[in-house]
């Protein structure tokens, strides 16, 4: 606590309510933030006629942290564990992003290994992210089975890449010119292990919900959006998918080891919500061919390149020679050397497009860093996706946009 | 499939070749800056925003619109850069567009006549650096709350500066009332 609080009164209303009822027969309701269905961060104030939604208005930053700034205040390396954070079910995604951003603006090219490394943990990483969507999908309906079942798959995915990075969800495993380190003995034999108990799982999700009268009732026709206005409100990933049009940075503008890979873009057919579930089923089928394929395509070699500017020396030499201990000391008070100029590099997050803005004046730390996260832009749009359905559907259409606090907020 | 496009924009966009080395003003109110990792780079005068934006989406197919922020470089006379991404998902390139405005003026035009996506990014650089976005009605704030004072991913925000909206209370025991 600071010794001289800054005292101020407190605001009259703490809710942000903006919206008037437009005709004399509505009402105006708000939902969150303190909703489990609205994660907790994010408010929508709707208008009601009876039980249909007429407008909504919807609010995040309730999570608001100061990502930016604080990234401003750390060396390039430090950021590391705040991207974690941003979205914490594919923490990984968002390692390699700001990773794959400043080695370009270095002018890094990574090993291969690392690469394919990087691309099968991507798709991991994926797989985890869509099974939490999904999964937090059903339970919201009441589908408590087809949750466990999932969970369970994914809560797997999360001991195993404990056992490779040491933590089960924010894994600070990205480096710049690398990876933390190398796969344990036996990783990849329980890789496929964990595959074939996630196809077990799915597949009894499948059977459960698919054709389930409840199920499409709920999710059939409802937040329905065309792929003209998912592209003007800002709409990438499987929300765009789920509308028809196959638009994945995976397949336009290929990077990592995407471009050597063979998988489909599932789309949907008219952008509703049991589109956006089927897009995401068959998204986590194709993330688990491309690991499949990635694990026989990992070549012997080293993780991390060999660059003095971002990569620290073998800590024997730091011991034993003056220009080894040189470079560590100044790798970790001044920071990787990055060169001046700014980057945009966009990875295909599990959400949709996860760009990342670098900006740099040749200093050890990040003049600017800005995240264009999926979340956010999501927020911005999916008031029409909510406007004419009824006030029970909120809580679905919410749920298969998968809104992910962290990363929303910053 | 992408050199065409990109030469095509260069030609039509900023005509002349002004020089890639010259400043931006009223006369050349649009220049190119070449290819930038990949990304095309114009930067434009401030009034040549709306402009330049309406023929890349129009003409160019540019119709995602990814990203506004600004970047602040105190002490220069025009101490904001705003930069915008647009995206065209059918030559599946990207295109970056730069303005420098004054602390004093800081007003470029809003893009949500063209974008839906770009009201929510416009308050969110409004609330971080004070860009006015001159179309944009609603200006309310989207990451910060209500009655914050000041912008504070702008360099002269102390990082460790407090706007505590509860008063703070002595240091209570659960265990004793």
């Amino acid at each position: 606590m600071s010794a001289d609080p800054v005292l101020r009164p407190p605001i009259a209303n703490p809710v942000r309510n903006v919206l008037t009822a437009s005709r004399e027969d509505t009402t105006i309701v708000n939902i969150g933030p303190s909703h489990p269905a609205t994660h907790g961060t994010v408010q929508i104030i709707a208008e009601l006629d009876a039980e249909k939604v007429v407008r909504t208005d919807v609010h995040c930053g309730y999570l608001h942290r100061g990502f930016e700034k604080e990234c401003e205040d750390h060396t390039w390396h430090n950021l590391m564990p705040y991207v974690d954070r941003l979205n914490y079910c594919s923490a990984l995604i968002n390692n390699f992003a700001y990773c794959d951003a400043v080695e370009q603006l270095m002018g890094i090219e990574i090993t291969p290994r690392t690469k394919y490394l990087r691309t099968l943990l991507a798709e991991y990483s994926r797989l985890a992210d869509h099974l939490t969507c999904v999964a937090a999908q059903l339970m919201e309906l009441g589908a408590m089975t087809g949750f466990l079942y999932l969970v369970t798959a994914r809560d797997n995915i999360y001991e195993h890449l404990a056992a490779l990075t040491g933590a089960r969800v924010t894994y600070s495993y990205g480096r710049i010119g690398g990876l933390a380190f190398d796969v344990p003995a036996g990783w990849f034999q329980r890789l496929e292990e964990i595959l074939k108990e996630y196809e077990r799982y799915v597949e009894m999700v499948h059977g459960l919900v698919d054709r389930n009268r409840i199920f499409i009732d709920r999710m059939r026709n409802v937040g329905v959006i065309n792929t003209r206005d998912a592209i003007h409100w800002g709409f990438t990933g499987p929300i765009l998918r789920s509308t028809g049009t196959p638009r994945d940075l995976r397949k336009d503008t290929p990077y990592l080891a995407y471009g050597e890979l063979d998988f489909d873009v599932p789309v949907g057919i008219k952008g509703d919500n049991y589109d956006r579930y089927y897009v995401r089923m068959r998204e986590m089928d194709e993330s688990v061919y491309m690991i499949r394929q990635l694990v026989d395509m990992i070549p012997e070699g080293p993780i991390m390149v060999d660059d003095r500017r971002c990569v620290f020396p073998e800590k024997e030499l730091v011991y034993t020679e003056i220009e080894s201990l040189i470079n560590h000391f100044k790798l970790v008070m001044e920071g990787p050397v990055v060169p001046a100029g700014d980057i945009y590099v966009a990875h295909e997050g599990a959400n949709g497009e996860l760009g990342f803005y670098v900006v740099s004046n040749g200093a050890g730390q990040p003049y600017k860093v800005h995240v264009r996260s999926p979340s956010f832009v999501h927020m911005g749009g999916v008031h029409t996706m909510l406007n004419g359905y009824q006030l029970a559907d909120i809580v679905t259409t919410f749920g298969s946009v998968n809104m992910i606090g962290g990363e929303c907020d910053r | 499939m992408s050199a065409p496009l990109f030469d095509r924009l260069r030609e039509q966009l900023s005509p002349g070749e002004a020089g890639q080395e010259g400043q931006v003003s009223a006369d050349t109110p649009v220049i190119c800056r070449g290819v930038q990792h990949q990304v095309l780079v114009f930067e434009l005068a401030p009034a040549a925003v709306m402009p330049v934006a309406r023929r890349l989406r129009d003409e160019f197919g540019f119709d995602l619109f990814l990203d506004v922020t600004a970047v602040d470089w105190p002490g220069e006379p025009l101490r904001f850069e705003v930069v915008w991404h647009v995206y065209s998902t059918t030559d599946r390139q990207r295109v970056r567009l730069k303005t420098r405005v004054a602390e004093s003026d800081p007003i470029v035009s809003s893009l949500t006549p063209l974008y839906g996506a770009a009201g929510y990014m416009e308050r969110e650089c409004h609330d971080m650096y004070g860009i006015v976005f001159d179309g944009n009605a609603d200006h309310r704030p989207i990451l910060l709350y209500e009655g914050f004072v000041g912008h504070p991913l702008r360099k002269d925000y102390p990082k460790q500066k407090e706007q505590p909206l509860v008063p703070y209370l002595p240091p209570q025991s659960a265990l004793v009332r």
